[in-house]
């Protein structure tokens, strides 16, 4: 789960990480009150959406009169931003940021990650922050400094140091450097955090240390025991399609092509997608109905594959282990008879109960086509998707 | 032979009286696993069954001489579970759940690690060595006592791995399902260790997925480590890039992780590759000769 910059910031502050004062606004009105609030005659406007590229993409502006501040509310709430980070219909904006200006001397690179490789928190650091920091760790990994946290042990201030001196960083913002660092590895690690990042960590014309942007991601595995950070979830952020199908535990991604796809398990849901592109077909998403999919899970899975318009055949690929395919087959009667599907649907069933379940679909009257392999299905739903099925 | 597991193993079962635990409890014992009791806290002294019930791992140890677990308990007592497994005297420890925190791993991982036990998962289907021992939740009925190791990352691909050498009556002699989480218990690395040197395998399957560098790195492994034949299929060819935030999970990855980098380094460290999750059987009869 993202947060938004602000919110990210707020957490910043409950750990004793530097930030620009900043209040986010959901108005023109409410912008130009932030304004006022923070004072000063320079601010930055920042539009508050998941995904970064935002000031390439005209969605972050420095502006030195309340009257721009009101403006850039007015040009961009309700809006979206489209960046390279974002599909065509961009993220919709409903808040945007007011902060105080920065002199920045120098942008530097913070990160934290963890890093399946070492297994291990990791902290990145580099001088070289700012938009380009992919391309420098493409083409000058060296620049990339790192530091693991052990997971037994935690983290100290040597790490810290360590980190300061390879940034050439002075004694005071050596010191400064460590309640940063320390701020950033307690908030993941008692926050449950997957992504940290601050890009760009500037040194202001001051010399002091502060985070200019900052981007949070959350593990959803660990919402259950992070109740406050759950309240700041912005369903707006997030495709309607795959929030209707997490509600229902299914994991589902939108594609542009015309198979419907209904897998159990992430990897085999792939393979299916896989398969069908390698017979010349083109998948519509990426749907995992899970370990436990039942009949209402399965009528669920239904209504989202098909409430895409472009879906003109649907392929059930079920290798049963957890599941039992002749739930799976109750599931599939039950959601094909009570909605009325027109579309052929292609169903391959594997495993547990595989033989119960295939019993109960050529038991049934409606637009079934069953196959008994992989290679079968991916055929047969090809054929249906070009109207090349009798 | 056979890697992990045989028919001599001793297992219990942590989350013992829970529904999926007892589903696939009763499936094991029927496959013939040797399973000695299970464990959950606060029905010690019950049976569930026809097993005893114990309080502790530390108490089934002491009482049983088991090595091996199993763990069905929720996501968020998993931590506490293995750990308890880990310190208690288990050697293979086995975690089926799914959606654990990952910051609960790291330490899990490292404790495991420090104690010298095999922990396979979370998040996995578990292992199975066919006609002798079930530690998991996959179908027996597809395995094939035989000559081919299987390692996945996913669960259902496992499967079609299995089904497809079974078809062909090549058979298995273990199959090893790590997980897909970003902070497994035991990696491809672990277990191609372990095939390689188990006399009976003559052949191995590796599938993978998309994500992390994993694959690569057992592709640096199996260059100059194993010298059997091995197959591999890379799920995800096709899978979009998708949103992202930020860079930081870029520069972790180095650039890699993307299917077709996972396909060149298997390459060209010999592996045989197949672009289809319908053709590793085909693969290993070609790489075989069988």
């Amino acid at each position: 789960m993202n947060l938004h910059e602000y919110q990210a910031k707020q957490l910043f502050r409950e750990f004793n990480i530097a930030v620009s004062d900043g209040v986010a606004a959901s108005s023109a009105e409410e912008a130009e009150k932030a304004a006022l609030l923070i004072g000063g005659s320079k601010w930055v406007v920042k539009a508050q959406v998941h995904a970064g590229g935002r000031g390439k993409a005209g969605g972050v502006e420095i502006v030195d009169d309340i009257s721009q501040v009101k403006a850039f509310a007015n040009k961009w709430l309700g809006k979206s931003l489209v960046t390279f980070q974002t599909d065509e219909k961009g993220q919709p904006i409903n808040k945007i940021l007011v902060e105080s200006c920065t002199d920045i001397a120098n942008e530097l690179y913070l990160g934290a990650v963890i890093d399946r490789a070492s297994q291990r928190l990791v902290v990145m650091a580099s001088t070289e922050g700012g938009v380009n920091i992919e391309e420098v760790a493409e083409e000058t990994p060296e620049k990339i400094f790192k530091i693991a946290v052990d997971p037994i042990k935690g983290t100290n201030d040597l790490d810290a140091d360590e980190l300061s001196n390879l940034l050439s960083l002075n004694e005071l913002q050596k010191s400064q450097f460590r309640y940063i660092y320390r701020g950033i590895v307690n908030l993941f690690l008692e926050k449950d955090l997957a992504l940290l990042e601050v890009n760009p960590l500037v040194i202001t014309e001051e010399g002091d240390l502060l985070c200019l942007d900052a981007k949070i991601n959350i593990d959803s595995n660990a919402l259950y025991r992070q109740e406050a950070l759950t309240l700041m979830r912005d369903p707006s952020q997030e495709d309607e399609r795959e929030v209707k199908a997490a509600e229902w535990d299914l994991s589902y991604v939108a594609l542009d092509g015309n198979i419907g796809c209904m897998v159990n398990g992430a990897g085999l849901a792939m393979g299916t997608m896989d398969i069908i592109k390698l017979h010349g077909g083109e998948p519509a998403n990426f749907l995992d109905v899970g370990g436990t999919a039942d009949s209402k899970r399965v009528s669920e899975a239904f209504k989202i594959i098909l409430s895409d318009e472009s879906v003109n055949t649907v392929l059930i690929n079920i290798f049963g282990g957890i599941v039992r395919c002749d739930v799976i087959a109750d599931g599939i009667v039950e959601a094909l008879t009570v909605m009325g599907v027109s579309v052929p649907v292609v169903v391959r069933l594997e495993g547990n109960n595989a033989q119960l379940g295939l019993k109960k679909l050529d038991e049934c009257d409606l637009n079934i086509i069953p196959a008994s392999s992989l290679e079968e299905a991916a055929d047969l739903a090809v054929k249906a998707s070009k109207g090349d099925l009798k | 032979m056979s890697i992990l597991i045989d028919r001599n193993t001793k297992v219990i079962c942590q989350g013992f009286t829970g529904d999926q635990a007892t589903q696939h409890c009763i499936q094991c014992i029927e496959y013939g696993t040797d399973l000695v009791g299970g464990v959950t806290p606060g029905k010690g002294g019950q049976t569930h069954l026809d097993l005893p019930v114990f309080d502790s791992v530390s108490e089934a140890v002491d009482q049983t001489g088991v090595t091996a677990s199993i763990i069905f308990v929720p996501a968020r007592f998993c931590k506490a579970s293995i750990l308890e497994a880990a310190e208690s005297g288990i050697s293979l420890i086995i975690c089926i759940t799914e959606g654990i925190p990952t910051i609960d791993m790291l330490e899990v991982k490292a404790r495991c690690d420090s104690l010298g036990v095999r922990l396979i998962g979370p998040n996995c289907p578990g292992i199975i060595t066919p006609g002798e021992c079930k530690m998991g939740i996959m179908p027996g009925n597809i395995h094939l006592p035989g000559k081919v190791g299987v390692i996945s990352r996913s669960g259902t691909l496992t499967y079609e791995a299995v089904k497809q050498t079974s078809d062909l009556g090549f058979g298995q002699t273990s199959c090893v399902g790590i997980g897909g989480d970003p902070i497994p218990g035991s990696s491809f690395i672990d277990i191609l260790g372990l095939f390689q040197n188990d006399p009976l395998t003559e052949a191995i399957v590796m599938v993978g997925e998309i994500g992390g560098t994993a694959e690569e790195a057992a592709a640096e492994f199996i260059k100059s480590n194993v010298n059997k034949p091995v197959v591999s299929y890379i799920a995800g060819v096709t899978a979009p890039a998708g949103k992202r935030m930020g860079h930081a999970g870029a520069i972790i990855a180095g650039g890699k992780g993307t299917a077709e980098d996972k396909f060149r380094a298997l390459e060209a460290a010999g592996v045989y590759t197949v672009k289809s999750p319908a053709e590793i059987g085909k693969g290993i009869a070609e790489v075989t000769g069988w």
